[in-house]
Formats: C-alpha cells, sequence, structure tokens
C-alpha cells in the first residue's frame, strides 16, 4: 500500500490549544425495522477543537448523514452521547447551524433571498435594523449582494448553496455543519465554494465540520480529515493536514503534500471498503 | 397586439356557439328553445331589476359566506389533524364517511333541525365544500418536504412561525386545488339549497319559472347561473396567481419555460 508508507501525523497528539466544542463520545446508531435491525454507525468517538475545519470522509453508505443528523440533534442515537460545550445534545441546540446536500429543498421557494437568509433571526428576535445589516453582510461574503430581491428557484443551483451558506453564517453559530453541500453542484462551481467556506471559516473563526465524499475536497479543505470505516462505522484514522493555511485551487492541489495526502486517505478507504468496517 | 389575440382567444368559441346557435333557432318554433336575442331581452327585463337585489344577491352572498367559512374552517381543521399524527389517524376513516355523503340529503335534515332560514342554506354549502379543501389541506401538510422541515427545526423555529412561514406556504398549492373545487361545490349547493322550501334566490327562482311555464326565464336564470360561476372563477385565479406566484415560476423554470 503505497499510502501506507507517507509518514502521517496523528491529530489527537497536537492541537491542545483551544477548548473543545463539539465532542462525540461512543455514538451508535441503530435503525430498528421490520426485515431485522441495521447498525449504521457502530462506535464513534471523536472532538472538535474550537475554530477547527473539520473533513469527515469515507465510503458512501458509511453512516455519514446519520452520524450528522445526531450531532445536529435532529435523530436521537442508541447509545453514546454529542456534547456542545459541554451540555448533551437532545434537539437541534441554537448554537449549530446545517447546510443540507439538497440546496433546492432547504431554502423557502416562496420566499426571497434576502427573506430566507432573515426568517431565523426574525425567529430568534433580533431588531430589525440590526437584522438588516447582518444579513446585507452576510450576502455579501457570499457574494450574493446583487441577488437578494430574487426567488431561490431564480438562481443556479452553486448560488442556492450560497443561500443557505449565508442563512447559517448570518446565525452567527458556533459550529457550522455541513452535510455533503457540494455533492450536487458542478465541478468550477464548486471550487468557488471551497474557497468561500476556507474563507468564511477564516473570517468568522467558527468551527466546522464539513462531511463530504470527496477525498480530494477532505483534503483540500481540512485542517484535519476523520476518516470513517465501512458500516457499522468507527472513526479509522484521525488525519493531521499539514498543508500551508492558504490554500489555492491550483498550488495546493499541485503540491507533492497533498498528492501524498490524498493517496493516503484513498488507500485508507479503499481498505475501509474491502473490510467490514468495524470487524475489519 | 398580444392583448387582442388573447381576447380573441377567449371570445372566439363563445361568438362562435351563439352565431351557430342563432343559425339554428332562426326559424325555429320549438317553445322550448329560444333563439340568441331573445334569450338576452329576456334576461336583461328578467335580471336587471328589483329582482337582481331580491334573488341574485342574497344567493350570492350565501354562497360567499358559506364558501369563505367553509375555506376558513377546512384549512385550519386541515393544519391541525395533518400536523398531529394521532388526530389524523382517529379522524381520517370518519372523514372519509362524510366526504361520501352527498350534501344535498343533509337538506330536509337540516330543515328540521334549524330550520328553513339563511343559516340552514349557508350550512349545507359549508357542509359540501369543506371537504376538498379539508382533506388537500390535511395532504398538503404531510408533504412538506423533509428537508425544510430538518431546516426549521435547526434554526429552532417557534412552533407559530413554523406553522406561517413553512407548513401553511408549502401546502398553499394543494390548498388552492381544493379551494377550486370548493367553490364549485359551493355554487350547485347554492342552488339546491335554495330549491327547497325556499321564497328566494336564484335557485328558487329558476323553479319558479321552470313550473309556470316560463321557458326563456328560466334559460336565463341558468346563463346568470354561468356567468356568476365564470366570475367566481376569474376572482379566484386572480388570488391564487397572486398567493402561488413563487410556485408557478418555480415550476416555470423546472420545465424549461
Amino acid at each position: 500500500m503505497e499510502g501506507d508508507s507517507v509518514t502521517v501525523q496523528n491529530a489527537s497528539r497536537d492541537g491542545v490549544d483551544a477548548p473543545v466544542v463539539l465532542s462525540v463520545q461512543g455514538l451508535q446508531k441503530i435503525y430498528t425495522a421490520d426485515s431485522g435491525d441495521v447498525e449504521a454507525v457502530r462506535d464513534l468517538t471523536f472532538e472538535l477543537r474550537q475554530g477547527e475545519l473539520v473533513c469527515l470522509v469515507g465510503p458512501s453508505g458509511c453512516g455519514k448523514t446519520t452520524l450528522l443528523r445526531c450531532i445536529a440533534g435532529l435523530l436521537e442515537p442508541t447509545a453514546g452521547t454529542v456534547l456542545l460545550d459541554g451540555a448533551v445534545v437532545t434537539a437541534p441546540p441554537k448554537k449549530m447551524a446545517v447546510v443540507f446536500q439538497e440546496y433546492g429543498r432547504s431554502l423557502f421557494a416562496w420566499m426571497t433571498v434576502r427573506q430566507n437568509v432573515e426568517l431565523p433571526l426574525k425567529n430568534a428576535g433580533m431588531p430589525k435594523a440590526e437584522r438588516r445589516k447582518v444579513v446585507s453582510t452576510a450576502l455579501h461574503a457570499v457574494g450574493l449582494e446583487h441577488a437578494e430581491t430574487s426567488y431561490p428557484w431564480q438562481l443556479s443551483g452553486g448560488m442556492q448553496q450560497r443561500v443557505a451558506i449565508a442563512r447559517a453564517v448570518a446565525y452567527e453559530p458556533e459550529v457550522l455543519l455541513m452535510d455533503e453541500p457540494f455533492a450536487a453542484v458542478d465541478a468550477q462551481t464548486r471550487a468557488d465554494l471551497e474557497d468561500l467556506i476556507r474563507r468564511v471559516w477564516k473570517d468568522l473563526g467558527i468551527t466546522v465540520l464539513f462531511v463530504t465524499h470527496d477525498i480530494d475536497e477532505s483534503v483540500y479543505l481540512g485542517e484535519r480529515v476523520l476518516i470513517l470505516s465501512n458500516s457499522p462505522t468507527v472513526v479509522q484514522e484521525d488525519l493531521t493536514i499539514d498543508l500551508p493555511a492558504e490554500r489555492d485551487q491550483l498550488a495546493t492541489r499541485s503540491m507533492p503534500r497533498f498528492t501524498e495526502l490524498r493517496t493516503h486517505v484513498y488507500a485508507e478507504i479503499q481498505k475501509a471498503k474491502r473490510g467490514s468496517g468495524a470487524d475489519a | 397586439m398580444r392583448i387582442l389575440t388573447r381576447v380573441a382567444y377567449v371570445l372566439g368559441l363563445p361568438v362562435v356557439l351563439v352565431l351557430l346557435w342563432w343559425v339554428l333557432t332562426i326559424d325555429s318554433t320549438n317553445f322550448f328553445v329560444p333563439e340568441p336575442g331573445e334569450l338576452a331581452a329576456t334576461f336583461v327585463d328578467t335580471w336587471i331589476g328589483p329582482r337582481f337585489r331580491e334573488d341574485v344577491l342574497p344567493s350570492v352572498a350565501r354562497f360567499t359566506v358559506g364558501t369563505l367559512l367553509a375555506i376558513v374552517l377546512g384549512v385550519a381543521a386541515g393544519l391541525l389533524i395533518g400536523s398531529v399524527r394521532w388526530l389524523r389517524s382517529l379522524l381520517e376513516p370518519m372523514l372519509e364517511f362524510f366526504r361520501a355523503l352527498p350534501p344535498p340529503v343533509l337538506v330536509p335534515v337540516l330543515m328540521l333541525l334549524i330550520g328553513v332560514d339563511n343559516r340552514m342554506k349557508v350550512l349545507v354549502i359549508v357542509f359540501g365544500a369543506i371537504w376538498p379543501v379539508l382533506l388537500n389541506t390535511v395532504e398538503g401538510v404531510r408533504a412538506v418536504d423533509p428537508v425544510l422541515v430538518d431546516t426549521a427545526r435547526t434554526y429552532g423555529l417557534t412552533r407559530l412561525t413554523r406553522l406561517r412561514t413553512l407548513v401553511l406556504p408549502s401546502a398553499a398549492p394543494q390548498i388552492a386545488a381544493g379551494v377550486r373545487q370548493a367553490l364549485s361545490i359551493g355554487l350547485i349547493l347554492m342552488v339546491i339549497s335554495e330549491m327547497f322550501a325556499s321564497s328566494s334566490g336564484l335557485g328558487f327562482t329558476i323553479v319558479v319559472f321552470q313550473r309556470s311555464f316560463a321557458v326563456v326565464e328560466m334559460w336565463s336564470g341558468i346563463v346568470l347561473l354561468g356567468l356568476i360561476g365564470v366570475a367566481v372563477s376569474i376572482v379566484f385565479q386572480a388570488c391564487e396567481r397572486r398567493v402561488l406566484h413563487w410556485y408557478y415560476g418555480q415550476k416555470e423554470v423546472q420545465h424549461g419555460r
């Protein structure tokens, strides 16, 4: 395995400076059905420190979405806990925002772009003047200040996902969860959106957990990559991405280190696919 | 030019049909089929005048009140039943039963229970027109996109905000389909409720004409009912376009215009 010969850092050994924001401990999820129980997630344990950008990557069907829904408080785990700032997550927490893969279905088609971004703030009781300012800043950050009176369905897929990102950013969450947000957009838009996420993450200093099935994307975006095993899922490896902080679509992706890391992740995922998850 | 083409499309067929009718009745002596000119004159004589205030307006008022009540009650009950699962399981079989009852059979029952006044007629309209609204609302609420529901939950939208900004607009296209049906049912029941034990209204007047062999007057009443139906439909479409502009816009985009 060429990936195994490359030296990689185990992330848990360093980065002890910032406090832990999100902690997943022994998370297990079993779906009960008439045809028998399905164990989607077996035993997941990992931590996110404040201000980290962590990518979760794994073979398709390994329970990434299940995990994310458990963290978001949308799904109750069978065993284990999710802690946000030390408090157990039992319902969607206030300090968390989620960007879903299905951008077309996560925006309110009957509201303009501005109204979509504004809704969570209005619901939280933010005064009108402040709301207006926050929404404008968020729309500016994603480059949509010109489209605020448009309806989501008048925009391209990439722009719709920008609206969803603006809505999440305007909400000022402590932790931003993203569930394969760019899986359904074209490659060029995808590159733009990846850079947008890096920029927003740096500017706002939020903690981001980015779920993807795309190996290159995980290495390009993340400061750390969590490689998940096949279902029933465990964390197979916690990998530090020691690429320069300034990422560039051309320069970073052509670095030898980038290739090494992506090869390593690829090999790990191949290994995960062949083995049967936690039993491997 | 475009407006002219549109007008031509709207009026084209009616004009052709009236011409055809005129040609076919030009030397007809059939007592039961009037010619267009005769009908138009009778229409003006019969309906423009005191009868408009005494018969037409009360009918239209009963229709309006009954149908609006049916829509409001149907949407409210539908939102409740659609959002509460156990309530839906409990009520759905019974709703199907009530929906299956033809409302006209209730006219005699309601006459006995609450008399022959306006309340009875409005109630008959409500009882018939509420079902399509109610059942469509329930379906619309159930069909709210789960991704949107998750989105609303992650942003902690309150129950009331969720109802107002998510459930109601999302179910609106289906509710509109129910309202469209309710309007035509309401119109039918307006006429039928007036055919029993009534002393005013369009249904009553048409039956009186029929029984006294005032054939042309009877026809003119039927034409008036048709015109009311067209007016109701125009008002409905204007409201629908306004409320559901996002829905039609989205559909146009999806189908590549």
